[in-house]
């Protein structure tokens, strides 16, 4: 390792340092202002709130009819998450283990889903779903939330796949497995930490997935995050708390599953996707 | 021989039919549509068969939010990319740089509308920053920080610099150290090892970090709407083509926004990869030999 010496070497460090430091204070002090803030009985013109109080929580539960949203939420994660592991899985164990002509071309289409942002193909997506009369259900959002999600499955399972030994495979062939044998018995359990993995980072963005969601979810269909797109939108119809509350709900929720993502992912995992 | 084993002696078996349910899928929810809106947006309700790309290109209302778009996206990116490279190269030599890397994943994690909420309360005029600022002296009043240009770009600066950063450092730590200190010994000062040993392999890995980081920024939706003026400086063009598609019912003309949209991201980026391709793409490791 080369360690700086001179003067303006250090202070450059310094710089670099402050810099991450202000960052992370002002991110940090701006979710505290949220959780702060769905606390607070009123806060005008204080550092702090005149007082504390947890009503919030109720008018918010009640006024954003957060059982029926946290149920779709659930419905549509669920779901997704079931989905995209269903297809992605033997999709990315056929891409780890076989060359066939236009390999290239299917990797390119898999690619390309979480490469244009969502609200670009959202947009026809929704055009057509909304054709075929699926948008505005609850299939209609897990539909849309799948198309980034089975690409990201695929990518992510294609490197635990090729670390697998592929002369276990060939034992299990000999014996006589079929390629559904041959999943259930052998390859499941081996790729129990990738699937994991994948499977909870899908469910991390699908929870955050908003694009996707809002183009193509009707009243009852709504997830949180959509929800609280609402809520923010039409601030000043409803107490500041009370969306703040609301915002808490949807953090606790997120934060939850990321923390216990973070116990089987490397956070930069959930940007990087796989290794290249 | 079987046409079976003949297929299979290419790589097409059973095995490799597993990955056709995926491919449909992607095929049907994410090609088909694509091409429907290309399609559907050539035929306009009124007006012949480029009515709907004449419309946009004659009415400044629509055509500037490609401008406008473009202000906002490309310095952001910039500046994100500009933070991270030097941030990324200190990270870099901390042995345990997890609790900073799951510390910058939160904002991801949280998306931009529960990033612009916070924004809200946090950058508003009573909010604590201004408030920080008016108790140091650095303000006489509250700067406007929401609900204009620097409200999105904000936003995207949160949500951004944690996304560019990790990709950033993911291709920093692929860079063998040998090749620095090798640098070091023959006598490079730290500014010059940055210049011609760590610039020259990082910029491949930089332009792939700024295609990505800009197509997320250009189509900034949320916090254009919660934190800026969606009717002023960030109508953005998703907010254009949101309502076309919403608000005015009018389907070609939404297709013909997003195709539009589109069409300017793989500009960009075509531009991008086409000048990469001349930049130096050799190996970044060390080896003997």
């Amino acid at each position: 390792m080369i360690r700086t010496k001179s003067i303006g070497g250090s202070l450059w460090v310094w710089a670099v340092w402050l810099l991450v430091a202000f960052f992370i204070v002002n991110l940090l002090a701006l979710i505290a202002t949220v959780v702060v803030n769905s606390f607070s009985t009123r806060w005008f013109t204080t550092w702090l709130p005149v007082g504390f109080t947890t009503k919030w929580y109720v008018s918010a539960w009640e006024e954003f009819q957060l059982p029926e949203v946290l149920t779709a939420t659930f419905e549509v994660v669920g779901a997704v998450v079931l989905i995209s592991g269903l297809l992605g899985v033997p999709a990315a164990y056929a891409m780890a283990r076989r060359d066939f002509p236009g390999k290239r071309f299917v990797m390119l289409l898999f690619l390309l889903p979480m490469l244009v942002p969502p609200i670009t193909f959202g947009i026809p997506l929704a055009t057509v779903l909304y054709k075929v009369g699926a948008a505005g259900s609850i299939w209609g959002v897990i539909l849309a939330n799948l198309v980034p999600t089975v690409p990201f499955v695929i990518l992510v399972m294609i490197p635990f796949i090729q670390q697998i030994d592929p002369r276990v495979e060939s034992a299990a062939r000999v014996f006589g497995a079929n390629t559904l044998q041959l999943f259930t018995h052998v390859l499941v359990p081996l790729l129990t930490p990738g699937i994991l993995a994948a499977l909870l980072l899908v469910l991390v963005r699908t929870i955050a997935m908003f694009e996707l969601t809002f183009l193509t979810a009707g009243a009852d269909s709504q997830t949180l995050v959509v929800a609280l797109y609402y809520a923010v939108f039409a601030a000043g119809v409803r107490a500041g708390q009370s969306v703040d509350a609301m915002a808490v709900v949807y953090m606790v929720t997120t934060l939850a599953w990321l923390l216990l993502a973070l116990r089987f992912v490397n956070p930069t995992q959930i940007v990087t996707r796989a290794k290249r | 021989m079987s046409w079976q084993a003949s297929l299979a002696r290419r790589g097409i078996d059973g095995v490799t039919l597993l990955a056709a349910p995926a491919v449909l899928f992607i095929l049907l929810l994410f090609i088909y549509p694509f091409l429907y809106g290309l399609v559907l947006s050539f035929a306009p309700k009124v007006g012949g068969m480029f009515a709907n790309y004449q419309r946009f290109f004659a009415d400044p209302f629509l055509y500037d939010t490609v401008g406008k778009t473009l202000r906002i996206a490309v310095p952001v990116t910039l500046l994100n990319i500009a933070i991270s490279v030097p941030v990324a190269l200190r990270v870099r030599l901390l042995h345990q740089p997890r609790l900073l890397t799951t510390i910058l994943v939160i904002p991801i994690t949280l998306g931009t509308v529960l990033v612009a909420e916070g924004m809200l309360n946090y950058f508003g005029p009573r909010g604590w920053f201004n408030r920080v600022l008016i108790e140091i002296g650095l303000a006489d009043n509250p700067i406007k920080l929401i609900h204009n240009y620097w409200g999105v770009f904000l936003s995207l600066v949160i949500t951004g610099f944690p996304f560019t950063f990790l990709l950033t450092l993911s291709y920093v730590t692929g860079i063998d150290p040998a090749l620095e200190q090798a640098g070091a010994m023959l006598g490079a000062r730290g500014w010059q090892r940055f210049r011609e040993i760590l610039m020259p392999l990082l910029l491949p890995g930089l332009v792939i970090t700024f295609c990505l980081s800009f197509v997320q920024a250009f189509s900034v939706f949320p916090s254009a709407v919660l934190l800026g003026a969606p009717a002023g400086d960030t109508r953005v063009i998703s907010v254009a083509a949101y309502t076309a598609a919403f608000e005015e019912y009018d389907a070609p003309m939404a297709s013909a926004i997003a195709m539009i949209m589109a069409a300017v991201q793989v500009l960009i980026v075509a531009a991008l990869l086409g000048a990469q391709s001349m930049l130096y793409r050799g190996p970044a490791g060390g080896g003997k030999g």
